[in-house]
């Protein structure tokens, strides 16, 4: 599990290597300034800290970053969200990744730690949380919001159920137990897939971290998902799409009203680009519209939290030059290749925006 | 054996020289750095309890359910509210199921390499069960998770199937995996080592001529084990016993990782489910709130003290069964 990881990890260092190299070798022309090259480098060594989910993202840019930029080092703890909010407002790092924006009590004291201006939540990486499944000769399943909590609280207790039947025409469903499997441990990914259970109004626990529905089986970790759903036959979860790419598992679609919608990193990213912005100013916190119809809906976003106005050398300099990497096109590109969704469109615009204002 | 710690010294001068006041620079050294030592177990032991007991104030005046009688664990909730009644009963059930597999098969291996099995086999054996104890726990948990939950299925219908009149094991799910059963296997495994290798010790110290009196007074070598071998043994299978629970109680990462994590007390221990003091804390420490984490180590308090109470325990028994054994050797 942690060896497939380190794998790819090890993978996307080589590749990005590579890349380097490649525009490296043809240094000066003007085709070979798209990657590497728009990097505006600071000199300097920061800490960051927080959501473990964003965690491969981070170690894919920090190696590409550090890579250009020779004289800069970031630190990132994948320490939890909480933890990383935590650390930032008592200032021991120049910016946290969180799994949700600021909270209303959280807010105030992080823009006490920044002082000269507000504290920023940055959408910076995106995620699609796929329904992975082990059915037998079952290539294309899709199910929506009404059948995923049916089988989730074990209202649907078999495959052939007639709800999950009505959506699957022409699909043989075995007349087997479902086996589900959910996080046991706490998780934004439960958190998210639980958010859009709600925005859709078909559960009726209250959401957070922690799963909260009777039954099924707890398996620790996305790993711990996507390795026991392989080995079960018959055995439904939710993992991000990385953990799903990695094991090879299908993945259902999800007809949200308006047809049944593929969950890859594109179709997530149309989702999250028709987010509405709450907060003022650079201040991006978003609310995503998870029961619209246009895009894959169980998708999630992860913030960079990091302040306005406040931060001093090299806290600032390299932070304003990271992040400015990590939002570029360059940059949300190098998260589809890693499982991740790139923000897209106006929003990524406004993100870019912002993280101009920092100084 | 004072005598030994001055050799150069005249023997019978030796041992009240020690308590007198013309004591060496090197025994005084020596003496200072022991009783510190000594005293700084009980200071580690102290900040330990006074930290989980500062760290966990906050969380249990937020606290809105009884800490201890609550199943349900919530508590970055608004109103906070958590227990550890199912933490509770987890972590005992698996531990007991875990000494249940693990004594009589930890004493068997120890009886036979120590009076059963020829030497060379019996050190084979030895070094063997050693060796387990040496085996991180992740591996106990990957193994268990990936090899043994599949290859316990059939064993655990089975048991249902035969056995299912009995509540504890009954299983209306029809689902045999993640369960505090397994976990309990598991343990049992992780334990086997310690309390085969304690025991070991203590059987080989049995002194000769109890046995071979035993022996010669017609006994057949059960009876021989039972009448020699046991009685001066007692204390120190149960402080091996002790031993293993306390490892099984505070086992973290192997449960974790196989347990089907919730907060119910469900007394049909194959089906899945179950939740133990260690394992909730590694699965929901990376993520919780400020009370949460506080919550976390109240939970923490309570398997401290479980722990300590146990060993005080253990303590009493050998303390008071050493007079009955009437063998000091």
């Amino acid at each position: 599990m942690t060896i497939t990881r380190t794998v790819r990890v090890v993978g996307a260092t080589a590749a990005a290597a590579l890349l380097l190299a490649a525009c490296g070798s043809d240094g000066g022309t003007s085709d070979g300034s798209t990657d590497a090259g728009t990097i505006a480098c600071a000199s300097g060594s920061i800490k960051a800290s927080g959501s473990s989910a964003q965690k491969n993202a981070m170690a894919e840019w920090i190696n590409a970053y550090q890579a250009a930029c020779g004289d800069a080092t970031i630190d990132y703890q994948a320490n939890g969200s909480g933890a990383g909010i935590q650390d930032f407002t008592n200032a021991q790092t120049a910016f946290a990744g969180s799994d949700s924006a600021l909270k209303e009590d959280e807010q105030p004291k992080a823009d006490a730690r920044c002082a000269a201006g507000p504290a920023l939540n940055l959408p910076m990486v995106g995620g699609a949380i796929n329904v992975v499944y082990n059915v037998e000769g079952v290539d294309k399943l899709v199910l929506d919001a009404e059948t995923l909590a049916g089988v989730f609280n074990n209202d649907i207790t078999t495959w052939n159920d007639p709800k999950i039947a009505a959506l699957n025409a022409g699909v043989t469903l075995p007349d087997a137990t479902i086996a589900q499997f959910h996080r046991s441990d706490e998780s934004g990914t439960t958190d998210n897939f639980v958010k859009y259970l709600l925005a859709k109004d078909v559960w009726s626990y209250e959401g957070g971290k922690a799963w909260e529905a009777p039954g099924g089986q707890g398996a620790k970790g996305s790993d711990g998902v996507a390795s026991a759903v392989k080995s079960t036959p018959n055995s439904i979860g939710y993992v991000e799409l990385s953990f799903a790419q990695d094991a090879g598992l299908s993945s259902a679609w999800i007809d949200n009203g308006n047809g049944p919608i593929e969950p890859t990193s594109e179709n997530a990213a149309e989702t999250i680009a028709t987010a509405t912005i709450e907060g003022t100013g650079n201040n991006l916190p978003l609310s995503i519209d998870r029961a619209g119809t246009t895009g894959y809906p169980v998708v999630l976003v992860t913030y960079e939290i990091t302040c306005e106005k406040g931060l001093s050398g090299a806290d600032l300099e390299v932070t304003k030059s990271f992040l400015t990497y990590t939002a570029s096109a360059d940059g949300q590109a190098a998260l589809t290749e890693i499982g991740y969704v790139p923000i897209t469109g106006d929003l990524l615009t406004k993100v870019q925006t912002a993280v101009a204002s920092i100084g | 054996m004072s005598t030994s710690v001055t050799p150069d010294a005249p023997a019978p001068a030796t041992a009240p020289a020690i308590q007198g006041a013309a004591v060496r620079r090197g025994d005084r050294t020596f003496l200072g750095l022991s009783r510190g030592a000594g005293i700084l177990i009980l200071v580690l032991m102290a900040a330990i309890a006074a930290f989980l007991i500062w760290k966990a104030i906050p969380s249990l005046q937020a606290n809105t359910a009884n800490f201890f009688t609550e199943t349900e664990w919530k508590p970055d909730a608004d109103p906070a509210f958590f227990g550890i009644a199912a933490l509770t009963f987890g972590t005992i059930m698996t531990s007991v199921i875990a000494m249940a597999l693990a004594v009589p098969v930890g004493i068997g291996i120890a009886l036979f390499i120590a009076h059963y099995a020829n030497r060379r086999l019996g050190a084979a054996l030895g070094f063997i069960t050693d060796l387990l104890a040496a085996v991180p726990s992740i591996i106990f948990g990957m193994w268990g998770l990936s090899f043994l939950m599949p290859q316990m299925q059939g064993f655990l219908e089975w048991l249902t199937t035969y056995f299912g009149w009995i509540p504890l094991f009954a299983n209306d799910l029809g689902i045999f995996t993640r369960s505090i059963m397994i976990a309990g296997v598991v343990l049992a495994i992780m334990v086997l080592p310690t309390v085969s290798a304690i025991s070991r010790e203590v059987f080989v110290q049995v002194p000769r001529e109890h046995i071979e009196a035993a022996l010669a007074l017609g006994a057949t070598r059960w009876e021989m084990v039972r009448m020699a071998i046991f009685p001066f043994a007692k204390p120190g299978m149960i402080s091996a016993s002790m031993l293993g629970l306390g490892r099984a109680l505070g086992e973290t990462i192997a449960v974790a990782l196989i347990l089907s994590a919730n907060y119910t007390i469900n007394w049909q221990i194959t089906e899945p489910g179950g939740n133990t003091f260690a394992a909730n804390i590694a699965l929901r420490w990376n993520e919780a709130g400020p009370i949460g984490l506080s919550a976390l180590v109240a939970s923490g308090l309570v398997l401290f003290v479980i722990t300590l109470v146990v060993n005080m325990a253990a303590r009493l028994i050998i303390a008071r069964r050493a007079e009955f054994s009437g063998a000091n050797g």
